[in-house]
This record gives structure tokens, C-alpha cells and sequence, in this order.
């Protein structure tokens, strides 16, 4: 072997060594943040977190009950404003679209899907929160909604596309209207995928705060109806964490915690569901 | 579910009687009206991404006429006065974004190369859904661990070092509080990274095998046909793969917010406090008391959706342009 080929060799197994190392590194991003997370999280977490509400400053003890019903409330908002739209958008284009208008829907969709969360929540509040003259449930659910829509419209269309045509043609054959064969044949098959997805756009806000600061603001007591500001875990763990108080810092980790094992626990959870039916249509 | 799907089920049922009846056949034979209804929300995305723009634009107005461009050009922000200047903000924003994408392309895309050329597929499968759940990590958990892990660490680590070492360059001058521009970039990194690698990773599996196999049968070893070959093959994905990342990386809030310092000034030193776009939205929104303030806030926001707009614009077309290419074998 001349030098020149030692060389390339050397070359071939150090770089290969670095993009391992940068593997490697990445992973163990991850684990260092569940490390955090359940060391001063875990240590935080009590029964009192999930029943009480907040403790007035400079009382110890309390928890964030009021947030962890205020996050869910929201995200219901945001499921029953954005699911639909972006649903029906999706089976518009798998089944009825093409042409410009389907491209420049698509198109539109990824990029409303890169836009800043922040720049949702400037939307919301001037839509809702100027003409109603305060913050509200509904705009934070509004901001929410609208970051929802294009994940949920580009993972239907994507599912979608991956039913068989096979059984679109089955359908039509047996003299089903194209919407009948869709709503009956085409939605169940993939709906599995369909479901995965939303799960997953769900867990994607779920986290979400910037769009949260100034609609649906914070609010130390429950808030009924939707019209009132409401508590939010993100925003929670968001001001706790800035406060001066060490009993707030442990609360923030706490609610970091139960934040972080929902949003995993929705995503491995569509994904193994996925993953599954995949396996059985497959053997099936 | 696809079986129980019966021939039975999809015949046509006896209809109501009477009006009931006229209605729902009209509606089953008409596809026109599930046409109308899908057309319609897929239609929405657009209405509502228009919207979007009129509403940022609208009710910026006031800014927007007093200052011109100055607005993104001077940096006196002074709201007592009502003078905004955005220069430190745009600055911010661009020197945490930049050290990001320095410290998250090397790292994605050697991350990616890794798993798609040498790790056996499933380990690289399994270690992608690792990413995946990386990248759904919500930014605020990112900031609490920024500010009570992160920066501590940084300070002690990184940045005391190098002051010592290097403090009478600008890039490294001055006190060193943990806080600023490069704990800022370092989270944003962390942020980023899950994205380049991903979108990067699959871009790379996309490009056809015989490219790989041809450069080896030249006499390639695999690192040259990986890095001669393959990575410029799928460049123009990867470079959209850099230019989502860098579209988050500039739109980043919470995570961003909690580390940079929040002092609106144009500093060279890395270990100064800054100020991005983003964080100054999510600061002083609520605060803001007065028509201009506000205005000049949300034609902030205007900004960054610009400024993103373009850039996931261009990603998209590059990511399409490789995808498209790669199905074309």
C-alpha cells in the first residue's frame, strides 16, 4: 500500500469516526434533558401540584391544577377550531384536488407551518383580543387553531394518498358516488394515519407559549367559560421560571416535567399505534 | 377496517320518503357539494394566510408611517418617547441565529450522513424516532434548562475560559455574565439540530443507490464517495434542510427569551446581553400602553414573518428540487 492509500483510509475512518460522534453527542442531548428534567422535576412533582391552585407569592406549597385544566381547555379549543379545517382541507387534496389550486394550497400550508408561533399570537390578539378589549381562552385557542391546520392538512393528505387506489376503484365500481366512496371506503382505511396525525399536531402545541403571552394571557384562579384569561402550563412554567422565588423554580421544573411526559407520552404513543397497524394491515 | 368495509354497506339504501328523500339524493349523487365543502377549507389556508399578512400589516400602520425604514435601521427604542428603532433587535436576532446555524450544521448534517450511510437501518430508524422526540421537546423546557443548567455551565466552562484566554479580542470582551448573544446561540442550536438531521438524513437515503455504488466501483473509499458523490448529489436538500432550521432558529421565542439578557443593544462581544425580535414581542407586548408602542411591536412581528416567509419559501423549492430528483430514477 503506497502512503496515498493509507491516507484515504485514515481520511475514510476519522471522518466516519466524527459523524458518529456527532450522533452520538445529539442522542445524548436528549438524555441530558430527561436527566434534568426528572432529577429536580421528579423531586418537585407532588400530589398538591395536580389539585391545588397557586399559592399567593411568598407562600410555599400550591400547585398548578388551574394550568393543567387551562392547557387542556385550550387545546380542545384548538382541536375543535383547526381539526376540521385542516381535515377537510386534506381530503380535498387527496381526493378532489390538482392543478395550481392544490399546489398553491399545499404550498401556502408549509409555509404557514414555518411561520413563527409568536407571529400567531399577534394574529390572535389583534382578530380577538382588540375588538373584545381583553384576553381570553378563545384567542390563545385561536393561535393554537391556526398553527394546527397545516399540520393536520398535510398529514391527511399524506395518509390519505397512501390508501390503495385499489379500493377507490373497488369502491366506484359497486356504484358508490365519489363522495360516498371517500367518506365510507377512503377515510376509514387510512384513518388510523389520519388520527397519528392530529394526535401528533396536538402534542406539537401543547408546548406552545409565545402565542399564549398576550391572548390567553395567565390567570392565578380557575377561569370558567372561555371568555376570561386563562392559565396555561407552558406560560406557567414560563413566568415561575423567571420569578425570584426558589419554591416557584421547583414548581416550573415540576410543571416542566408533566409538560415534557405529556407531550412524549402522545408521541410515542401515535407512533407505536402507527406502527402497529401497519404491521397487521400488512400480515393482514 | 378496510375489510369491514363490505359490499353491502356501499349499495344504495332506500331513501326517506318525501322532501327528505329529494334532499338526500341530490347530496349522494352530488359529489359537487363534498367538492364545495373540502374546496372550501382547503381554501381557508389561504384566507387565513392572507389574513394573517392584512392584520399584521393593517395594524402596524402608525409605525409604519412615522418611521419608514428607519424603523429597521436605527436603534434608539425609546418608548416614553415613542421613538422605535429595531436595528438591535434585527441585530440580535441575526448574531444568535448565525452562531446557531454554526454549531448546528456540522453537527446535524454530520449526524445525518452517519445514519444514512453507515448505520444499519435500523438502528438509524430507531435513532431518528430519538430525534423526533428531540425536536418535540416544547422550547419553554428548553429555556428552563437554558437558563438553570445551560448558562451556569456555559459561564464556568466556556465562556470564563475564554476571556482569559482571549479577552482583548471584541469578540470576547467585556464582563461575563452567562447571559447573551452566545447562550443564546447555543440553545438555539440545541433547538435546531433535530431539523438539519432529519430533513437531511432523509434527503441523503432519497439519492439512488448506483450513485454510491458507481463512485465505490471507481475506487472510492466510502468517506469519498459519501462526501464526493452523495452529499452534493442531495446539496440542494440539505442547504433547504439549513434554511428551515435557520427559519426557526430567527422565529424562536420562549428558549431565546429566557437566556439572551433582554438589553436592546448592538455589541460585538458574544458574552453581552442582546435582544432578538421575538423575545422583545413576548416582553413588552402586555406592557405596552400606547397605540404606537403596540404598533411598533406587531410591525416587529411583520418583520419576522417577512424575513421567514422568504427563507421557508426558498427552503421548500430547494427541498422539492432534490426530492424530485431522486424520484426521477
Amino acid at each position: 500500500m503506497g502512503m496515498r492509500t493509507v491516507w484515504r483510509k485514515a481520511v475514510n475512518i476519522l471522518m466516519f469516526s466524527l459523524t458518529g460522534l456527532a450522533t452520538l453527542f445529539t442522542i445524548a442531548l436528549l438524555f441530558f434533558i430527561l436527566g434534568y428534567l426528572l432529577w429536580y422535576g421528579g423531586r418537585s412533582v407532588s400530589w398538591n401540584f395536580f389539585t391545588k391552585l397557586p399559592t399567593p407569592v411568598g407562600e410555599t406549597g400550591g400547585g398548578m391544577a388551574n394550568a393543567i385544566v387551562g392547557s387542556g381547555k385550550l387545546l380542545l379549543l384548538a382541536a375543535l377550531i383547526g381539526v376540521p379545517v385542516g381535515f377537510l382541507g386534506g381530503v380535498y387534496l387527496a381526493e378532489f384536488g390538482g392543478g395550481t389550486f392544490s399546489f398553491l394550497v399545499r404550498y401556502t400550508a408549509d409555509l404557514l407551518n414555518g411561520i413563527p408561533s409568536i407571529v400567531m399570537g399577534i394574529f390572535a390578539y389583534t382578530v380577538v383580543v382588540l375588538p373584545m378589549r381583553h384576553f381570553s381562552a378563545l384567542a390563545g385557542g385561536l393561535a393554537l387553531a391556526v398553527m394546527l391546520v397545516p399540520i393536520v392538512l398535510r398529514s391527511t393528505e399524506q395518509f390519505l394518498r397512501a390508501v390503495p387506489v385499489p379500493l377507490r376503484e373497488g369502491a366506484l365500481a359497486l356504484g358508490a358516488s365519489k363522495w360516498r366512496a371517500v367518506a365510507t371506503v377512503v377515510v376509514p382505511a387510512g384513518f388510523r394515519g389520519i388520527a397519528t396525525g392530529i394526535l401528533l399536531s396536538l402534542a406539537r402545541v401543547a408546548g406552545e407559549t409565545a402565542p399564549l403571552l398576550f391572548t390567553s394571557f395567565s390567570n392565578r384562579f380557575w377561569a370558567p367559560g372561555w371568555d376570561q384569561p386563562i392559565a396555561s402550563l407552558p406560560v406557567m412554567i414560563y413566568t415561575y421560571a423567571l420569578s425570584p422565588y426558589e419554591d416557584w423554580h421547583r414548581q416550573a421544573w415540576a410543571a416542566g416535567l408533566v409538560l415534557l411526559a405529556l407531550v412524549f407520552i402522545i408521541t410515542t404513543g401515535s407512533r407505536i399505534i402507527l406502527s402497529l397497524g401497519f404491521q397487521s394491515s400488512r400480515s393482514g | 377496517m378496510v375489510t369491514s368495509t363490505t359490499a353491502l354497506e356501499l349499495a344504495p339504501r332506500p331513501g326517506r320518503p318525501g322532501r327528505a328523500r329529494a334532499f338526500v339524493g341530490r347530496l349522494r349523487s352530488g359529489d359537487e357539494i363534498a367538492y364545495l365543502i373540502t374546496w372550501a377549507f382547503a381554501a381557508s389556508v389561504l384566507l387565513i394566510t392572507c389574513l394573517i399578512v392584512y392584520e399584521l400589516w393593517d395594524k402596524s400602520a402608525l409605525p409604519r408611517h412615522k418611521f419608514g425604514l428607519h424603523f429597521l435601521v436605527t436603534s434608539v427604542w425609546d418608548p416614553v418617547f415613542e421613538q422605535f428603532g429595531a436595528l438591535p433587535f434585527i441585530y440580535g436576532t441575526l448574531v444568535t441565529s448565525a452562531l446557531a446555524l454554526l454549531i448546528a450544521v456540522p453537527l446535524g448534517v454530520g449526524a445525518a450522513i452517519f445514519l444514512a450511510e453507515l448505520a444499519p437501518p435500523r438502528i438509524s430508524d430507531a435513532l431518528s424516532f430519538v430525534i423526533e422526540l428531540l425536536a418535540a421537546v416544547p422550547s419553554v423546557i428548553y429555556g428552563l434548562i437554558g437558563i438553570f443548567v445551560m448558562v451556569p455551565l456555559l459561564r464556568k466552562y466556556v465562556e470564563v475560559p475564554l476571556h482569559g484566554a482571549f479577552g482583548y479580542l471584541p469578540l470576547f470582551k467585556g464582563p461575563v455574565m452567562g447571559v447573551g448573544f452566545l447562550a443564546a446561540g447555543v440553545v438555539l442550536a440545541v433547538m435546531i439540530v433535530p431539523f438539519i438531521l432529519s430533513i437531511s438524513r432523509e434527503v441523503l437515503l432519497s439519492v439512488p443507490v448506483d450513485q454510491r455504488e458507481a463512485a465505490l466501483a471507481l475506487g472510492a473509499t466510502k468517506w469519498e464517495s459519501t462526501w464526493k458523490v452523495v452529499v452534493p448529489y442531495a446539496r440542494s436538500g440539505i442547504m433547504g434542510s439549513i434554511f428551515l432550521a435557520l427559519a426557526r432558529a430567527l422565529g424562536e421565542t420562549m428558549a431565546v427569551t429566557m437566556v439572551i439578557g433582554n438589553n436592546p443593544q448592538v455589541a460585538a462581544s458574544l458574552f453581552a446581553p442582546g435582544y432578538s425580535i421575538a423575545a422583545v414581542i413576548a416582553n413588552e407586548f402586555t406592557e405596552a400602553t400606547s397605540d404606537m408602542y403596540v404598533q411598533a411591536l406587531i410591525e416587529l412581528g411583520l418583520v419576522l414573518f417577512a424575513v421567514t416567509i422568504v427563507i421557508n419559501a426558498l427552503a421548500r423549492i430547494l427541498i422539492l428540487t432534490t426530492a424530485g430528483r431522486g424520484t426521477a430514477h
